[in-house]
């Protein structure tokens, strides 16, 4: 399978944007003085590519003009290719504007080609790409049809003969010499460059046309280097500084984490932590991290994670540019479906809860709670983290509140009595808690069970040395 | 088409006013064979909203839905504690059989997360009881969190001041605790059924039984030795 990107160089810097943003200003990608592509807009204004600079400029006086950025192509260009491994482990690059993937392989596991390409062409979407498809029995010859703008789907070779046949020379010789050498001789057509003489097209059009007509055709093996996708994730997407919101925020992060979580399919891998790095021009860099309980790769987990991290950020301006980074992949592996009630389904539920709580309110906010084997009463449990076991502490002592109160609340005195709301009455007692000198949390009290007049019972304390606390409440 | 009454009857949103309703979500004994009586479906209700107005923090109020939790938790259900006025204890927690692995507990500082908080634990339905703390909770509020513990099949109980129980309310249950000598006694406001005349009075366990403790320690005046401190 081939995928071409027609308007990769148009699409590299700007899929970022809510595309309702983009309709104000008509905008262009330039290659030196010449148009290399050009919005909708700016079309209609009448910017073709090719044409030059000025000329563009005196037909849309308001064109916002770009230099094309080969380096974030091409880097954008292996972002799609470490995605495109989560469908098959053999993808090779066509820079500058291919990817070509084989997937005779995978077509069982994807029920089908139909499903595959439509499973390929929404995920494109969601990162932001538009591409041609283009299916046949091999590389070249997929990608000539996917480079003519041939949305087919070819599995026979004699099918494949002909269907290349029809398409122009100048889907296939991107050469300039030699598509106005075949011009003039009159071929039209890859059928009508076949039909010549073979020993003088490749003495006049050299070897090298002559054998990727071979290889496209299937009579000569085609070798290609297979891309391996990153042991890391790090992509980044121009903004422009027209994001002030987070909504624009998530927007741009959703294409990029949509390519995270092909990478991580890819390495059959997932993640327990991402960063988001906010860039802007004047500020320095927000960056916003977010941690999952689980290591994941949802790109649904992942939104719901990062629109709660969002809400409690501030954007301190107009977002440049994002940076989505995320190393340390963990090892996932798909699960079997069971064939009864999904229990593994509840307990991930309930680790998405956590997860998403914990956004929010942050990972100290949600904890469990576990007994140790202690005798100072504050020091008798312990906050847990979330999914951790409780430890098995032994606990043997008198009666305990189920409310404690943290810390101790003093307690007004009257002839040596406590009072809270009136005057208590001690009801049991004392329990002497005498402990921890050795680690500088000494205490030395007795503690009580005290009736208020509204007949609450109180736990209370006295230390040695006077002076009554209120400790827990037997709620 | 023909609707005979009992068809109608058989809903589980319409009830003779004489009877309790059979609630369409299974309920979860409370523990105390007397409430269990007096609630539609015998028991702690899930899937809707349940208020629980104390007169007072330490009367008990907690030792009412202990039993309901513990068997929860043992069953290997999850209990949240969402906003809690003080710490939970876990050592008296374990000593009432709750099985701690099975509690989890959510800090809200803010009202407003708390309500999502609330709202998130009950729609992800991963959680079977849910006990929340609100200082002041508006109509529209606790509407929308009834509609969130519709959808899920939770226990979930509200801990409310005595004042709410004058301001309408879109919960199902609501019960009032009084302190009677030793016991609680709750009234239950409103049930999905017929009023119920006297308020149960319920056995909950308490630290002390007897009346009159033993009398004042004298104060010493004596400084507590000091101890070199190794650290």
């Amino acid at each position: 399978m081939a995928l071409h990107f027609p308007l990769f160089a148009l699409e590299t810097p700007s899929r970022g944007r809510v595309p309702r943003e983009s309709v104000g200003v008509p905008w262009a990608i330039a290659d030196g003085r010449e148009v290399l592509a050009c919005d909708a807009h700016a079309h209609a204004l009448g910017v073709r590519p090719g044409i030059g600079l000025t000329a563009a400029w005196a037909l849309a006086p308001r064109l916002d003009v770009r230099q094309r950025d080969e380096a974030a192509e091409r880097a954008a260009l292996e972002g799609v290719a470490a995605w495109a491994c989560r469908f098959t482990p053999y993808v090779s690059l066509e820079p500058p504007q291919g990817v070509l993937m084989e997937i005779e392989g995978s077509l069982r596991l994807y029920h089908g080609l139909g499903a595959l390409t439509g499973l390929i062409r929404g995920g494109l979407e969601e990162m932001g790409y538009s591409a041609t498809l283009a299916v046949a029995p091999t590389a070249r010859g997929a990608w000539w049809l996917a480079l003519a703008g041939c949305e087919q789907s070819i599995n026979d070779p004699a099918m494949l003969e002909a269907t290349l046949a029809a398409l122009p020379v100048s889907a296939v010789c991107l050469d300039q010499d030699a598509r106005g050498f075949l011009r003039s001789v009159g071929v039209a057509t890859v059928g009508e460059l076949l039909a010549l003489p073979r020993e003088g097209v490749g003495r006049r059009l050299g070897r090298a046309l002559l054998e990727s007509l071979e290889r496209a055709s299937g009579k000569m093996p085609d070798p290609r280097a297979m891309f391996v996708p990153p042991t890391r994730f790090s992509a980044k997407l121009e903004l422009h500084g027209e994001v002030e919101h987070a909504e624009g925020v998530l927007f741009a992060a959703r294409r990029l984490l949509v390519q995270l979580e092909g990478v991580l399919a890819a390495r059959q891998a997932g993640v327990r932590r991402f960063r988001l790095i906010l860039l802007h021009r004047a500020a320095p860099a927000h960056v916003v991290e977010v941690g999952l309980a689980s290591p994941g790769r949802a790109i649904d987990r992942f939104m719901q994670l990062l629109r709660e991290k969002l809400s409690t950020v501030a954007l301190s301006g107009p977002v440049e540019a994002i940076r989505i980074e995320a190393a340390a992949f963990e090892p996932l592996h798909g699960r079997t479906a069971g064939l009864f009630r999904d229990v593994h389904g509840e307990g991930e539920d309930w680790v998405r809860l956590i997860e998403r709580l914990q956004a929010r309110l942050g990972s100290e906010a949600v904890h469990g709670l576990g007994v140790l084997a202690e005798h100072r009463p504050e020091r008798a449990w312990r906050a847990l983290d979330a999914g951790e076991r409780p430890p098995r502490g032994e606990v043997r002592a008198g009666a305990r509140p189920l409310w404690l109160i943290e810390p101790p609340r003093r307690l007004k005195e009257a002839d040596g009595v406590p009072h809270d709301d009136g005057r208590l009455e001690l009801l049991a007692g004392p329990e002497r808690i005498e402990s921890g000198w050795w680690d500088c949390g000494e205490v030395a009290r007795d503690y009580f069970i005290a009736r208020a007049p509204s007949n609450a019972l109180l736990w209370i304390f006295r230390e040695r040395g006077g002076g009554w606390y209120l400790h827990g409440l037997f709620a | 088409m023909k609707t005979s009454l009992v068809d109608i009857l058989a809903q589980h949103s319409v009830w003779r006013g004489g009877v309790l309703a059979r609630p369409a979500a299974p309920a979860v004994p409370t523990g105390f064979a007397a409430l269990d009586r007096e609630l539609p479906g015998g028991g702690w209700p899930g899937g809707t909203l349940t208020e629980i107005l104390g007169l007072r923090e330490g009367v008990g109020e907690l030792q009412l839905v202990l039993p309901a939790l513990a068997a929860l938790s043992t069953a290997g259900r999850r209990i949240v504690w969402l906003a809690p006025p003080h710490l939970p204890y876990a050592p008296a927690l374990a000593a009432e059989g709750i099985d701690l692995g099975q509690l989890s507990v959510v800090r809200a500082p803010g009202r407003r997360d708390a309500l999502w908080a609330a709202e998130q634990v009950l729609r992800a339905g991963s959680c079977d009881a849910l006990l929340a703390w609100f200082r002041d909770l508006r109509y529209a509020e606790l509407r929308r969190l009834a509609v969130a513990a519709e959808a899920s099949r939770a226990f979930c109980a509200l801990f409310r001041s005595p004042q709410a129980a004058h301001e309408p309310s879109p919960a199902c249950l609501r019960i009032a605790l009084e302190s009677l000598d030793g016991r609680l006694a709750a009234h239950i406001l409103k049930r999905r059924g017929a009023l119920a005349a006297a308020p149960v009075l319920i056995p909950i366990k308490r630290p002390v039984h007897a009346v009159g403790g033993p009398a004042f320690p004298a104060v010493r005046t004596r400084n507590p030795v000091a101890r070199p401190c190794p650290a």
